[in-house]
């Protein structure tokens, strides 16, 4: 495959209250890579994925999604192919249980109800929660909703999976069994986290944003082992 | 925090629970109206109605206990509310005092208002603790979805069930870090400091709102929730209608 999965050119974005987000974004990636987006807190990651589906738009041209612009004709199409996941579950999981919160998306997708019931057994199964469809996420642990918040996506099958901090308050175990569970899918992923082990395990590429801007985009090899360019930005102990 | 707090005792199983929600949302509907629209003292129709209900506490085995307790909540609004209609009611006067030039006096009248108040919210709420009750929550939404409640209207209720205790852990969290810092603080303070809780409670709660919206965005949400019908209408829910149907018109044709 060497399709382009996400093309981002000269990407800016200001907040509502006129702070700048992000300035000049380049970036490009190819479908079946696993990028690495990290940064320290405040560095404008989160705010670059929400572009990926267009919840936050720059300029219309800007980012374009499996070769298509993210405008309002294509949203459908792109908000179905790349599957974002938030960083709090709770938020993520706002259904009463968690079938509903799994067919949440197939079910506006217009799909019929026995592949929608499909789509959620796989979905789950693929996390490894199956027989929890009757339950209420808010009972769910943190790992556990995790694994549903994950699901959820993974129910309308994304090409693109967009991860924000997938790996925050989780245990080692959580953690691991996280990783683990997101190097089994095949699918393209961008990963936005400060978690270095998780990205020394999933990701061949990694791009540092800090400030808004790209700073560092190379092979996980090169940039993790610049212990001077991660302590510049905040990633490792202070580099002296 | 249990978050049965509001269905508790839904998960039981017995006649009433099995019935389709929308069954039991309707006739509810219909009991409340009944209720509502009977003519003050007319005690013979509100011993069927609380015939009714007994009946309903018996075929949905909750336990009589939780229901009469439950059934308290209404009496103070029903009380603030309507404590001072008796003083105001002209009519034949049941006892009065002077207080300098002042005469206050209770009325007959009033106090039948009063009585009759307090007894028709009384059977309404119980109707409502039995419908909620014997009801999972996502059922009951499921039904009201159905029934073409506006959609609204449903969401709102559904976003409130599902982070009614989400927003509560928060509060309860604040309240902590509050307490650990608190040594001792006056009074005013105290009400300041739950004033700023508030506000901070409000502002996460939007904030976590977008968020939420934008999940369902990033989901394919355009503004219109599709439910998956899982609902189904049975014999039961035929002879219950019917018997219900039965026994609120007969009583009231015979005793209006």
């Amino acid at each position: 495959m060497n399709e382009k999965a996400i093309e981002i050119n000269g990407l800016s974005y200001s907040y509502p209250d006129g702070q700048c987000g992000l300035i000049d974004i380049s970036l490009t990636i190819d479908c079946g890579e696993s990028v690495a987006l990290i940064g320290p807190n405040g560095a404008g990651k989160s705010t670059l994925l929400l572009h990926l589906n267009g919840i936050l738009r720059g300029d219309d041209a800007a980012v374009k999604v499996l070769g298509l612009p993210v405008e309002d004709k294509h949203i459908k199409e792109i908000r179905k192919n790349v599957g974002m996941v938030f960083q709090d579950p709770e938020d993520q999981l706002f259904s009463l249980n968690v079938f509903e919160d799994v067919a949440f998306g197939p079910v506006n997708m217009g799909y019929p109800q026995q592949e929608i019931e499909r789509r959620v057994k796989q979905a789950l199964q693929k996390v490894g929660m199956q027989g929890y469809e009757k339950r209420s996420s808010h009972h769910l642990s943190i790992g556990e909703k995790k694994r549903v918040a994950i699901a959820t996506v993974l129910s309308m099958d994304p090409e693109i999976l967009a991860l924000d901090e997938p790996t925050s308050s989780l245990d080692p175990r959580g953690k691991w069994a996280l990783i683990e569970l997101l190097r089994s899918l095949p699918v393209t992923k961008i990963i936005a986290s400060h978690d270095l082990d998780l990205v020394a395990c999933l990701c061949d590429r990694v791009v540092i944003l800090d400030e808004g801007k790209i700073v560092a985009d190379g092979t996980t090899k090169e940039i993790l082992g610049n212990e001077k360019l991660l302590g510049g930005h905040g990633l490792a102990r202070i580099a002296l | 925090m249990k978050h049965s707090f509001v269905d508790e005792y839904s998960g039981l199983d017995s006649f009433v629970h099995r019935l389709d929600p929308r069954t039991k949302l309707l006739g509810s509907l219909a009991f409340v109206l009944a209720v509502v629209l009977t003519p003050p003292g007319n005690w013979r129709l509100f011993a069927v109605y609380l015939c009714v209900i007994a009946g309903l506490v018996l075929l949905s085995r909750l336990p009589l206990k939780y229901v009469l307790k439950r059934s308290l909540v209404i009496f103070p609004f029903v009380i603030m509310i309507a404590i001072f209609v008796p003083f105001f009611k002209q009519g034949h006067e049941a006892a009065g005092y002077d207080i300098g030039a002042w005469h206050i006096a209770v009325t007959y009248e009033g106090l039948a208002v009063l009585v009759n108040v307090v007894v028709k919210s009384w059977l309404c709420i119980l109707c409502l603790i039995i419908l909620s009750s014997s009801t999972k929550f996502e059922e009951l939404l499921q039904g009201m979805y159905r029934l073409k409640v506006p959609q609204v209207f449903v969401q709102i209720t559904s976003f409130m069930y599902r982070y009614m205790f989400v927003i509560a852990d928060q509060a309860m969290r604040m309240q902590m870090a509050r307490d650990s810092r608190n040594f001792g603080m006056n009074r005013s303070n105290i009400f300041r400091t739950i004033g700023n809780m508030v506000g901070m409670l409000f502002i996460r709660s939007y904030e976590r709102a977008e968020r939420i919206y934008a999940a369902m965005l990033s989901r394919g949400y355009n503004g219109e929730i599709v439910a998956v019908n899982k609902l189904k209408f049975q014999s039961p829910d035929a002879y219950f209608a019917l018997s219900l149907c039965l026994l609120l018109v007969c009583p009231a044709i015979l005793w209006w």
